[in-house]
């Protein structure tokens, strides 16, 4: 059967059964739509968080970015699992006892301020259309190559599925189809890897297979992919060759942005008890960690598989042909992709041959020199398309392939048709009902809320077609304006009776405000390409990456609360035992709306 | 002991452990996943150093570990302190 065909069965019965479920949890009670997860095991929970949190970014892009650079982006792996500890020990248990719906509401009640209400929804809605555009991006890159269509038209397309996804809309709220989500997902990122690690090292655990034997060559898998890199000129996967300083700092960004992002905090609120939203954040993270455990062993597998299709006879004997990509089979996964302008390759010395090599290392500049090589001849392997393409360039059955396709969409349509249900829900409800037009009816509400999707979906598609990086790296500058604006602001409101209402929204604005222009100083003002004034590779402040900020902001927003609280009137005493309230499990009701 | 006494011995008796927690959580990551992870080199594991399977792996199976040890010593905490839910 053709490809195309099975891609198609895959998705269309994976789409049926979320909206199956969704009927059928519907029509058996309404409540649910409302307030999914209470009544509902930890342990269920738990996946559906996991489910909810896991996005295009740790499904389709994650892999890719750690298998072209090796030790240096396990910062992904430590920044997007660490954040649950801080979440589980410095926030969760603390908001279910406070007992409202929404983070800005939080903010607005511990700093007895409208206004502090006001600046927490622009916070979150700017980091929140941040995070959709890395999901468009992932999103493209899985319709492009699922419909057989350029990228552009992939990411159009799916724009429209997402907007429809979001506005047909509770189903999203709905545990069970998040907990269906979840499973197709996992098995989708799973099963491949186990078959490829099987091949590559005989052992069916992928996460233990990283460190096992090359059945080949007999040599550990890590030793020979570090040894075959090398030899092409590339730095060894496992050592460690950017800036340590860095590194740290974007680990940190990210574990606290982890913590501060609303629509993962929110799945706290409604667990019955203050106990269980401990236990919660545990769960969710066990099912989060089936998929992370697996993610290296995934790059690291990928990388030595293409490397090796590349240079079939060695890395010291002649590379691939042409004739052999367009006539073998096992090269077919490339034709596929080249046509959604993701990948591609040229013969730029004629010799018939596809050299693929780090052509800026100075030994490998030897080589080519003396072998008549000018110039790497794979010119384009955009990341994103890894994970996708992994199961393609391991040849393995036509089904898996189709799982793979319903999984990466999976991922990618769900957290974020979650991310426009969040910014809607906060222009209607806390921005327009809340400080514009409290008189607003329902239905003007509904209307409201329709339209902020729309907007956002546009934003977050236009900005998508030029994304200021891979979708991983795009979804790391969410995280990054989420720890320096609301992770503090809400630390700060559980753990300490000083900050006031001045204090903690001129944290939030000196954190977002500061984060915001590093972001576009090196990515461009509103991520337009062109008009950034420094780069990455060379950032303004010493070593700090633009993704890395986020910590430097979160730093910036605890000083300036602290010093602009200190000179200001106290906290009320009202307030002061409304946190002492919070600290304490004991009383916690049902979470209530308003 | 007063309930305002007994209160501020729990919110103690939390934050020490939260304290705890989180110097293990930065030790198993920023430690040995990255700054110590030279003085890790020595140990060998499957074709590399502790340090990366730490950065990989280890340091998210200790997150798991430290999640649920905190939520079983705080469950306990409530009790002692009689401060959890009926």
């Amino acid at each position: 059967m053709d490809q195309f065909i099975i891609n198609l069965i895959f998705v269309g019965a994976s789409f049926a059964l979320y909206i199956g479920i969704a009927i059928w949890a519907r029509a058996g009670s309404t409540s649910e739509f409302y307030a999914a997860g209470r009544g509902v095991h930890p342990i269920t929970n738990g996946m559906a968080t996991a489910a909810d949190w896991m996005s295009a970014a740790s499904f389709i892009s994650m892999a890719g970015l750690i298998a072209f650079v090796g030790y240096d982006n396990s910062t992904y792996l430590m920044g997007w699992t660490g954040g649950y500890v801080l979440l589980a020990l410095l926030l969760a248990p603390y908001l279910r006892k406070f007992g409202k719906f929404t983070v800005s509401e939080f903010i607005g009640d511990r700093f007895y301020s409208q206004t502090a209400r006001m600046v927490a929804v622009a916070c979150l809605i700017i980091a929140s259309v941040t995070y959709v555009i890395g999901q468009m991006t992932g999103v493209g890159v899985a319709f492009g190559r699922f419909l057989e269509v350029s990228n552009t038209t992939g990411l159009l397309i799916g724009a429209v599925i997402v907007f429809a996804y979001a506005v047909f809309g509770g189903m999203k709220g709905v545990t069970y189809t998040q907990v269906a989500q979840y499973i197709v997902l996992i098995l989708a990122y799973t099963i491949p890897a186990i078959f490829i690690s099987l091949q590559l090292t005989g052992n069916p655990i992928p996460a233990l297979g990283l460190f096992g034997d090359h059945q080949a060559s007999g040599e550990p898998l890590l030793a020979k992919l570090d040894q075959i890199v090398r030899e092409l000129g590339f730095s060894e996967y496992t050592t460690h060759h950017g800036d340590t300083f860095n590194m740290m700092l974007f680990t940190l960004s990210l574990m606290i942005g982890t913590a501060g992002l609303p629509h993962v905090i929110m799945r706290f609120f409604t667990v019955p008890r203050v106990s269980d939203a401990r236990w919660s954040a545990g769960w969710a993270l066990v099912f989060i960690a089936l998929l992370y455990l697996t993610a290296p062993a995934v790059g690291a597998m990928a990388r030595l598989n293409i490397t090796e299709l590349m240079w079939p006879n060695g890395t010291d004997a002649a590379a691939v042909s042409l004739e052999t990509i367009e006539s073998d089979e096992k090269y077919d996964w490339m034709e596929t992709w080249q046509k959604t302008g993701l990948l591609g390759w040229e013969d730029k010395n004629g010799d018939g041959l596809i050299q693929y090599y780090n052509d800026a290392s100075p030994a490998l500049q030897e080589r080519a020199a003396a072998e008549g090589w000018q110039g790497n001849e794979l010119t384009n392997f955009n990341r994103d398309i890894l994970v996708l393409a992994n199961p393609e360039i391991a040849n393995l059955p036509g089904w898996v392939i189709g799982l793979v396709a319903a999984g990466g969409l999976a991922a990618a349509l769900s957290t974020a048709a979650g991310l426009l249900l969040a910014i809607s829900s906060a222009v209607s409800h806390d921005l327009i009902k809340g400080a514009i037009n409290p008189n607003i009816s329902e239905r003007g509400e509904l209307l409201s809320a329709r339209i902020a999707m729309a907007v956002a979906i546009g934003v977050a598609t236009y900005l998508g077609l030029n994304p200021p990086g891979f979708a991983a790296q795009t979804v790391a500058l969410a995280f990054g304006l989420a720890a320096a604006s609301i992770f503090p602001a809400l630390m700060m409101g559980i753990f300490s009776t000083r900050i006031n209402n001045v204090g903690a929204v001129a944290g939030m604005l000196a954190g977002l405000t500061v984060t915001l222009v590093y972001i576009f100083l090196h990515k461009g003002w509103f991520f337009i390409p062109g008009t950034n004034s420094f780069d990455d590779s060379d950032p303004l402040l010493f070593t700090i990456k633009s993704t890395s900020f986020g910590a430097v902001g979160a730093a910036i927003n605890f000083a300036t609360a602290y010093i602009v609280a200190g000179m200001t009137k106290e906290t009320p005493q009202e307030i002061k035992d409304l946190v002492e309230s919070v600290r304490i499990p004991r009383g916690a009701g049902a979470a209530t709306d308003h | 002991m007063s309930d305002k006494d007994s209160a501020m011995a729990y919110w103690k008796a939390n934050i020490r452990l939260i304290f705890i927690s989180l110097i293990i959580w930065a030790l198993v990551s920023f430690g040995f996943g990255i700054l110590l992870r030279p003085l890790l080199a020595g140990i060998s594991v499957g074709g590399t150093d502790l340090g990366f399977w730490f950065a990989q792996q280890g340091s998210i199976l200790v997150f798991l570990g430290l999640i649920f040890f905190y939520a079983w010593r705080m469950n306990r905490l409530d009790r002692k302190f009689g401060v959890d839910e009926e």
